[in-house]
């Protein structure tokens, strides 16, 4: 008998498009952000896009909506609105 | 064979008791991971791995930790990188563990565990029972029941040697305080023949490596969960002819074998017979050799080594020669019998002349069985086969409700 042992190489969304997940969604205010990446370092899913100049956005096809980001954002950038 | 006979291994004879007969066994199987923590009646197997770290200077890890579930999360790290690793537990240790003893059964990690069997509370208790050591035989682990401190160390071997095969960890279950506190006289082989027979290089698909890193038990969808388990299911099923084997092949290297899945005792004529597991074995077979003497009734034991695998096959030979089998089930499933007495049917079910299979439950927590009791058992599968008795769904040996009512009339 051939042993199966369940592993696997890191890839994006190995369960699937966990966006499907959320119920309400962060939305950044581009004119509040101060581009401390504190969101991007906190969020336990990797679904903050991080850019060149540390401005940020949300990759929603993978974010489940936890709101931890919107939570450690030290200037309530992030606001969770329902989706 | 006797420790006398065993001439060659002579000058390597210990008195031991089961639990350093473990920590030996341990020892000589250069494990290099243990995860400990302390529970009755386990508790002194890591006492001992810890004075040979201290006087014998091996090259063994001892991680102390703050429970039962993160001994074996040390296990599973240390066998996840390919490392040789081991734990003990019992009781209510096995239930706090039980969900990293889950995730190392689904990891296809060989893992080598101890469980010196114990019941569990409510109420508290600390007496021997069964039903601990035979939970992870649902858990995707491979579980081995000794029936003395020689067979505990060289089970322990085996185990290894079966897990390493099989990638399928292996639980080592043994009588609490009846076997793990009673010393007897063990003989030990030489490290070479231990050495060959346990190599550490062998195949490990499974060890992590920096190189080309991947990860263990990731999430997966509905449609792969089935086969991993039909996978695990397949080689634990496959595994029957696999525990006969390295049995044998001990036996060659150190003249002592113990029927592999099942010893068999007295069965080549045998009636009626017993079925039982671990320390009770050598009762059962004093019963059987006396209602043979007294009233010269064909009797037997049919002593279960593996319960997983469970030798359906081997059982089946056995049913096809017996007319009736007493299942002692030292542990029970509540409502239903025993657990192994339930086995047994599901597995005996399909022949077509089946023998009579009666469920007896007795000895939870500890409660005394003795040489008469297991008598009594023969006797009463004699007049099962002769017509003179029915066969019930459950009977208990040494129940005595009168005792508990004059107990909680005094609370």
């Amino acid at each position: 008998m051939k042993v199966l042992i369940p592993k696997s190489k890191p890839a994006k969304g190995a369960v699937g498009k966990t966006g499907l997940w959320r119920t309400s969604k962060p939305v950044v205010n581009h004119n509040k952000c101060i581009k401390c990446v504190i969101c991007w370092a906190f969020c336990p899913e990797t679904t903050i896009l991080r850019f060149e100049d540390n401005s940020v956005d949300i990759d929603y096809e993978y974010c489940k909506g936890c709101g931890v980001c919107a939570n450690e954002c030290p200037v309530n950038a992030i606001e969770m609105v329902e989706d | 064979m006797s420790i006398i006979e065993d001439k060659k291994s002579l000058s390597n004879v210990k008195v031991v008791t089961a639990n350093e007969a473990v920590a030996l066994a341990v020892k000589c199987a250069k494990v290099d991971v243990v995860g400990a923590y302390p529970i009755s009646p386990q508790t002194s197997i890591m006492e001992y791995l810890t004075k040979y770290i201290e006087t014998e200077n091996i090259p063994m890890e001892i991680v102390r930790v703050e429970s039962e579930h993160s001994a074996m999360a040390v296990a599973m790290g240390a066998a996840a990188v390919g490392a040789r690793a081991f734990t003990a537990t019992a009781s209510q240790g096995l239930l706090y563990m039980a969900e990293m003893v889950y995730w190392v059964g689904g990891s296809r990690l060989p893992v080598v565990m101890a469980i010196t069997s114990r019941a569990m509370g409510a109420p508290w208790i600390l007496g021997n029972e069964h039903t601990d050591v035979l939970l992870p035989r649902e858990w995707g682990w491979m579980v081995l029941f000794p029936e003395d401190n020689q067979e505990v160390f060289d089970t322990i071997i085996q185990a290894y040697k079966l897990a390493d095969t099989t990638l399928v960890p292996v639980v080592v279950g043994l009588d609490g305080f009846i076997l793990s506190h009673t010393t007897m006289p063990i003989s030990i082989p030489d490290q070479s023949i231990i050495d060959n027979f346990i190599p550490k290089n062998t195949p490990k698909p499974y060890a992590l490596n920096t190189e080309d890193p991947f990860t263990h038990g990731n999430a997966v969808h509905s449609n792969l969960y089935l086969e991993f388990r039909h996978n695990i299911f397949k080689t634990i099923e496959d595994s029957e002819d696999l525990v006969d084997e390295i049995d044998k092949e001990w036996s060659k290297l150190t003249g002592r074998s113990y029927g592999g899945v099942i010893e068999e005792f007295l069965l080549d004529d045998a009636e009626v017979a017993v079925l039982v597991m671990g320390a009770s074995s050598g009762d059962a077979k004093e019963a059987a050799k006396k209602v043979r003497e007294k009233y010269g009734i064909k009797a037997g034991v049919i002593r279960l080594r593996s319960i997983r695998p469970f030798p359906v096959k081997r059982l089946s030979k056995i049913a096809q020669k017996v007319k009736a089998i007493g299942v002692f089930d030292r542990n029970m499933s509540p409502g239903l019998g025993g657990m192994i007495a339930t086995e047994v049917k599901f597995a005996l079910y399909d022949l077509k002349n089946r023998p009579i299979v009666q469920s007896y439950i007795g000895g939870l927590g500890g409660k005394d069985v003795k040489i008469a009791d297991f008598e009594n058992i023969l006797v009463e599968l004699k007049e099962m086969v002769d017509g003179k008795r029915e066969v019930e769904k459950v009977k208990w040996v040494g129940l005595d409700l009168a005792a508990i009512e004059k107990f909680l009339e005094e609370v």
